[in-house]
């Protein structure tokens, strides 16, 4: 079942289009995540998503409801991180958290209070205190305290300690073995590969790839080290092969999947002393496709 | 010891950059409205007679209690109408530019995080407070120093240049003390709210203890800084002691805010901060709880300051009454009115002054909304299952329950201390009832500053200068002369003048659909837009 689904979704700002019809769909019981460089329109989907923007074309439903006209509605189910935390400098941070809860029409207390102690935050600080790490932790444990059926999350660890980061991760395991709905968008990649069974790759307003991390890889293909005994001048110029780079006597390279064969079978003729070979990281996936439309130009996928 | 100071030219420059548009707009207002007021008495009012005329209607207690004592007496020249006219109130404007900018450059700087990176440059412990302290010393300088040069540069006869450098001397040597007290209560506070806060209720308290003693007594005015200046009494007698009583003072409270500043951690200040609760209130459920949580505190001291101001207006009342005895100008304006006393000719007035300024926490209220949008804060709210309707809705019902309280605060505050003073009492819902008769008044405002939250945000602001003009109108409108149908451009100006009025009820209710149309319109501009981060 789909969770949540936008068609064509843009978004305006004056003369500016932050989204050019983005499509994405999370899908019930998944860990969705959302990447993308700076100022690529994460956040102004998410924040279309919660009905705090509203959509300028196309259509966003979550459970099946228009994301801005049954908002209220939508938001019982829902429960959303934003990027910036912001909160009142005069309020502690166990009274956000509460009010947080009752804002929604309800949470869990004693959960409430298991995660404070995981998270180590300190509720009766007031929030004027609060580092930015312990600010975004006041909006996770309010988020993680509610029985939500979708989790929005937008750079839930971007200030978080590697404890804390890994303390998160844990609560979305659990989550997700309760068959909810997670969507995150993040720049940190090792951790969307941790934790996502599906990615949408955003760049300047436009989903330019989306899949699992499994067919990613494969349209990525392997990372190859190779080293020779003769020197092979074409290396660049094969087909299917892309950055390739002098590394350790040797060349580092990526191979398309479907071009494989043919690339190694060329390369055997000129002497193999060394080959190795990696899975793509989503990194090397995100780096692709930034140079690709960075110059414009490249092998396409 | 020189290393406590080290940069601080440099840091001066960047405060100097930072507010080069704030700075010049400020000084040059004060300057264009003291020499233009200059322009319009002496304009207005030709020749001595007229001048003498306005002297006594400004005699009573009042109007001494508003602006300070005539010191011209019999001899009431331009200059002199000026200096009593204008100097409490524009000094005290001084002072709260000063608490502004003061404010802002120390606790706002330090709680924002910037004054830390400055701390991490080589600069010395106390370079930013002396940065800014030279910074305003320099302002408050020019602003005297401009005030006076252009008032006299006007060539009015009686407006002498001796007299105007006192009188912008006056100005700039009250800013400096102001400056130097909340540089003062920045270090006792640890949040640029509650250090503004302070300051503007010290301002307050000072205002009142100088109206109460210009009535009652002469020694209780000398113990506040509003009330010494008056003394200096420019054009009259043009006395320098106060001028210097108040730069000497805010030389000795810089010293002490530096001494201060010195001893203290980054971020923290000396009056202690509750150990907060680990778990909310009951109270604090929805977005009406938390409207009043987050406004709980300035919306009492309003109350508790409007209310004194009720007592305060209240208490002169019995001085009013005896010193029109006997009057024959006053015979005769009774004899218009018929039938009503003295007292009751004067509520009206005092109502109308207090409503507008019990307005100023109602709308405060509501546009509280767009501040927390503005800080991204209505994104938690909205994010989670609360219409749009509802927090519009929740905000709106907090400040038309603001300006009920305060409507009737200040009523009662004038009626019961008047009926403490007069001799003969008046029913305390004569006083009440005038004072609240000014809701509906209010609730266009509030609905007014809610169509602006919801479509025109970033203009929101403009509600404080209709608030500002109908002030302008109700209160100056009589003494200037102006047309009626002027008044009527503020709502203010369609209420009916308890007891002396016929009640129009078909106007008010008129007035409360006008209100709730607004209102709603407002609310539904608030539910179609994107919110602004
Ligand atoms: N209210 C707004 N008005 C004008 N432009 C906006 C507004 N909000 C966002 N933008 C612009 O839209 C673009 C997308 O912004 P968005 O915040 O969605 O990026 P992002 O992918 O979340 O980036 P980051 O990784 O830095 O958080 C940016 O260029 C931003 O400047
Ligand atoms: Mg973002």
């Amino acid at each position: 079942m789909t969770v949540v689904k936008t068609q064509g979704l843009s978004k305006t700002f004056g003369d500016f289009k932050a989204l050019d019809g983005v499509d994405i769909e999370v899908k019930e019981g998944e860990v969705f995540g959302f990447i993308g460089p700076n100022g690529a329109g994460k956040s102004t989907t998410l924040r279309v998503l919660l009905g705090i923007l509203k959509a300028s074309e196309g259509s966003a439903e979550i459970f099946g409801k228009d994301v801005w006209k049954d908002a209220v509605d939508i938001h019982k189910r829902v429960a959303y991180v934003p990027g910036d935390v912001n909160l009142w400098p005069n309020l502690t941070g166990g009274e956000v958290i509460d009010l947080f809860g009752r804002l929604r029409g309800g949470y869990d207390k004693a959960r409430r209070d298991e995660l404070i102690s995981r998270f180590g935050l300190d509720p009766g600080k007031k929030c004027r205190t609060y580092s930015k790490g312990n600010r975004q932790k006041v909006a996770l444990i309010a988020a993680f305290s509610t029985d939500a059926d979708l989790y929005i999350f937008d750079e839930p660890t971007s200030g978080l300690d590697p404890l804390m980061e890994r303390v998160f991760s844990e609560y979305v395991h659990e989550a997700k073995a309760q068959g909810k709905s997670i969507l995150l968008s993040s720049h940190i990649l090792s951790e969307v590969e941790k934790l996502c069974d599906r990615v949408a790759i955003i760049r300047k307003g436009r989903i330019i790839e989306t899949g699992t991390l499994k067919e990613m890889r494969h349209l990525t293909g392997s990372l190859m080290f190779i080293e020779t005994d003769k020197p092979i001048p074409d290396l660049a110029e094969l087909r299917g092969v892309h950055r390739v780079q002098v590394f350790d006597g040797g060349w580092s390279f990526q191979v398309d999947a479907d071009e494989l064969d043919a690339v190694v079978r060329h390369l055997s003729a000129f002497g193999i002393k060394r080959m190795e070979s990696r899975p793509p990281t989503l990194e090397d996936l995100f780096i692709r496709h930034y140079e690709e439309t960075e110059t414009g130009a490249g092998g396409g996928v | 010891m020189s290393q406590l100071f080290d940069h601080t030219w440099s840091l001066m420059r960047f405060i100097l950059r930072r507010d080069r548009v704030r700075l010049p707009i400020w000084i040059l207002s004060f300057v264009f409205v003291s020499a233009g007021i200059v322009l319009v008495f002496d304009n207005l009012y030709g020749d001595d007679i007229e001048r003498q005329a306005i002297a006594e209607t400004m005699e009573n207690p009042a109007m001494v209690a508003m602006v300070g004592p005539n010191y011209g007496g019999a001899d009431y020249t331009t200059g002199a109408m000026t200096a009593h006219e204008m100097l409490v109130m524009t000094a005290a404007i001084v002072a709260l530019m000063n608490i502004l900018l003061v404010s802002r450059h120390t606790r706002g700087d330090e709680e924002e995080g910037r004054l830390e990176l400055v701390r991490a440059l080589p600069v010395g412990q106390l370079s930013s407070l002396t940065a800014v302290l030279l910074v305003l010393t320099i302002v408050n300088t020019l602003l005297a120093v401009l005030t006076g040069v252009s008032m006299a540069a006007l060539q009015v006869e009686s407006v002498d240049l001796h007299g105007s450098l006192l009188f912008g001397a006056a100005l700039g040597a009250t800013g400096l003390f102001f400056a130097a007290l909340t540089a003062v209560f920045a270090q006792l506070t640890q949040n640029a709210r509650a250090t503004t806060g302070l300051s503007i209720a010290a301002l307050l308290v000072f205002y009142m203890i100088r109206a109460i003693g210009d009535v009652m007594s002469e020694a209780l005015s000398l113990t506040s800084p509003l009330g010494w200046i008056l003394r200096a009494k420019p054009f009259v007698e043009n006395l320098w002691w106060p001028v210097m009583l108040s730069v000497g003072l805010a030389v000795a409270l810089s010293l002490l805010a530096l001494y201060l500043n010195s001893i203290r951690d980054h971020d923290s200040g000396f009056l202690p901060t509750r150990a907060g609760r680990t778990q909310a209130p009951a109270t604090l459920r929805g977005p009406f709880g938390l409207a009043w949580r987050l406004q709980r505190t300035g919306l009492i001291a309003w109350a508790v300051a409007l209310f004194i101001l009720g007592i305060s207006y209240g208490s002169v009342l019995g001085e009013i009454e005896r010193f029109f005895e006997g009057i024959d100008l006053f015979q005769q304006l009774i004899v218009e009115q018929e039938g009503f006393s003295l007292i009751e000719l004067f509520i009206p007035v005092l109502s109308s002054v207090m409503a507008i300024l019990a307005s100023i926490p109602a709308i405060m209220v509501m546009l509280k909304v767009k501040t927390e949008e503005k800080n991204g804060r209505m994104e938690h709210v909205i994010g989670r299952s609360v219409s749009r309707w509802r927090v519009a809705f929740s905000y709106w019902l907090l400040a038309a329950l603001t300006a009920i309280t305060m409507l009737f605060l200040t009523g009662s505050g004038l009626g019961l201390a008047g009926n403490a003073v007069l001799d003969e009492d008046l029913p305390l819902g004569t006083y009440i009832g005038a004072s609240f008769v000014y809701l509906p008044a209010v609730l266009i405002m509030i609905g007014l500053a809610l169509v602006f939250i919801g479509f025109l945000p970033s203009f929101a602001s403009v509600i404080w200068l209709y608030l500002g003009l109908s002030f302008f109108v109700v209160y100056l409108g009589e003494l200037l002369q102006l047309p009626d149908w002027v008044e009527k451009l503020t709502p203010y100006g369609h209420i009916p003048a308890i007891p002396l009025d016929e009640v129009n009820y078909g106007v008010l209710a008129l007035m409360i659909a006008i209100a709730v149309l607004l209102s709603v319109a407002g609310a539904y501009g608030f539910r179609r837009r994107d919110l602004k981060t």
